[in-house]
């Protein structure tokens, strides 16, 4: 039998097609691995980081801020270690973040990956602006909700009295004791886990997450109408009323339709 | 004359770079600090690595004026004196690469493998696709699975598991291909290819001299741009060249050496244009 005879334009073609095919396997694998080493959104950043979308195109991964940190709370993420790869990061219970007034991590930042307009405020630096997380409280494990006395981590916050404050109320099992349990505020709360390394329980009943992790969303549903600030959201609202078929009618009518209700 | 003058000082110069930024880690030395990705020099001058930046720029992020800078320093070094001078002089991954290879030829796994399996403009399509990928995932791809990175951070930071990486591409280059790493994956060394095309540092080819004993071949990671031994005398004018002088130093017959690329009459010979 004859083999069959490749032209030189086919085989052009053939070869093209086969970088082609080899090129789409490589990009398919790569991607779905870059996914996977960048994907960890319960990752604690410097201060100042941009929201992460922008912070993993931004950090060029040079540790510039880990060497600036003088109490080592920074590190770069190496494989095993779960992070998105050689981005900088922080394990509040290990070392929190001891929030530096002239906050050395920032300015050495080449990239601006830590943008330092986030914690300036009239042209001075001011670390209580940073945002890095956002402390939360297990309250079936705070033993200050058990009754015991506990202000550690109230003790221990840069922002005391402010971030964390502790609310006080009667203690009916006993009748003669009082409740102080610990309750943060969002808005001046750092996220610098300084709370987290001091809570005496084994496991840390207070913890850092990120902002977007810890935080809740209203929408526009929901105002305040007691506080004016809080009505300006009205302007700028996106959500639009559903229309579905009952709607067409006047409610007190789809109301008192048993149609189909109490047929049997 | 020592043979291994070269290798040598290419290992010295390798070593002090590393020693530099670990040291500026450690103890705080100002010389040299950061890494491979982006450094500061004498705590002034703004050092970046070209190809990280091409990256971020294709995935959307803003340029910051300092690592653009540093950019464009390292970028028009290297387009001087030889793109690969990178890969040969300062990148850790070669010391790992060459170990690989060295054992190869010791182990005589060459004389097994004599046809090279794989293409070597594989390396341009990663470099093109880490562009592509870049741009679709809006992260620097290449960044953030580097083994180059893994390791050159992992001896400034802390490794991890990031051996791992390492010893695969050091078992891959020993048992499968031969400069499996280097001379056939590597979009950095593709891209420092590209970029030292048109450089001034060359390995010059002087064919009278030439007893075609061939052992530069036999030690070259690059050995295709030295096709013209035994045949012309000239330059070896590929930018895939490492300017690593592995080939100048082994040649008893000094046939090859280091020369200043001569612009002007290749121009007038028509051989670029
Ligand atoms: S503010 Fe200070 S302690 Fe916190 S990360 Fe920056 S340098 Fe480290
Ligand atoms: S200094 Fe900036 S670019 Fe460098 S690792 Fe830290 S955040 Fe990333
Ligand atoms: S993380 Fe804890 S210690 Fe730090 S500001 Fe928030 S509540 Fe205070
Ligand atoms: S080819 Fe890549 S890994 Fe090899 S020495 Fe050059 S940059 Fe380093």
């Amino acid at each position: 039998m004859k083999k069959e005879v490749v032209s030189d334009r086919r085989r052009f073609f053939l070869n093209m097609a086969r970088a082609f095919g080899l090129a789409t396997l490589g990009a398919l694998t790569w991607s779905a691995y870059v996914d996977e080493v960048t994907a960890s959104e319960l990752t604690l950043r410097p201060p100042a980081a941009l929201d992460e979308e922008d912070f993993l195109k931004t950090c060029i991964k040079c540790g510039m801020c880990v060497e600036a940190c003088p109490f080592d709370t920074l590190s770069l993420a190496k494989p095993g270690d779960n992070k998105p790869l050689g981005t900088p990061y922080f394990t509040p219970r290990d070392i929190p973040c001891y929030m530096c007034p002239d906050i050395p991590c920032v300015p050495v930042c080449p990239t601006n990956a830590l943008d330092i307009t986030k914690v300036t405020k009239n042209n001075k630096l001011d670390i209580n602006m940073a945002q890095m997380g956002v402390a939360v409280v297990d309250s079936k494990n705070c033993i200050a909700f058990w009754g015991i006395q506990c202000d550690a981590c109230y003790r221990a916050c840069p922002i005391l009295g402010d971030a964390i404050t502790i609310e006080y109320s009667k203690n009916e099992r006993t009748g003669k004791h009082a409740f102080m349990k610990p309750v943060v505020n969002s808005d001046s709360c750092t996220g610098c886990g300084l709370c987290e390394k001091a809570c005496v329980t084994d496991k840390a009943a207070i913890f850092v997450l990120p902002r977007e992790v810890a935080l809740g969303k209203v929408g526009d549903y929901y105002i305040k109408g007691w506080d004016k600030a809080d009505e300006k959201r009205l302007e700028k609202v996106t959500s639009e009323t559903t229309k579905t078929e009952i709607s067409n009618r006047k409610a007190v009518d789809s109301l008192n339709d048993m149609e189909g209700l109490l047929n049997d | 004359m020592i043979k291994n003058k070269y290798l040598i000082q290419r290992r010295v110069v390798q070593i002090s770079i590393l020693f530099l930024y670990v040291a500026a880690n450690i103890w705080g030395w100002k010389v040299l600090t950061g890494n491979l990705s982006t450094s500061v020099f004498l705590e002034k001058i703004p050092l970046s690595d070209p190809y990280a930046v091409l990256q971020m720029f294709f995935s959307g992020a803003l340029i910051a004026s300092d690592i653009f800078i540093g950019a464009l320093i390292i970028f028009i070094f290297y387009a001087l004196v030889g793109g690969r001078v990178f890969c040969s002089w300062v990148c850790p991954m070669n010391i790992v690469t060459d170990l690989s290879n060295f054992l190869r030829r010791r182990l005589g796994f060459n004389q097994i493998q004599k046809r090279q399996p794989a293409s070597r403009t594989i390396r341009y399509w990663v470099l093109g696709l880490s562009l592509l990928l870049s741009f679709i995932l809006a992260v620097p791809a290449f960044e953030f699975i580097s083994p180059i990175s893994m390791l050159h951070r992992g001896i400034i930071f802390g490794i991890g598991l990031g051996w791992a990486a390492v010893l695969i591409i050091f078992l891959f280059d020993l048992f499968v291909l031969k400069n499996g790493w280097c001379g056939h994956i590597c979009p950095l060394g593709a891209f420092y290819s590209l970029v030292g095309k048109y450089s001034l540092v060359r390995v010059e080819h002087n064919e009278s001299k030439c007893t075609l004993c061939m052992k530069c071949k036999e030690v070259c990671p690059e050995s295709q741009v030295l096709f013209m031994v035994g045949k012309s005398s000239e330059q070896v004018l590929s930018g895939e060249c490492t300017n690593c002088a592995r080939c100048v130093e082994v040649c008893d017959d000094d046939a090859l050496n280091f020369s200043i690329r001569n612009l002007i009459e290749q121009k007038k010979q028509g051989e670029i244009k």
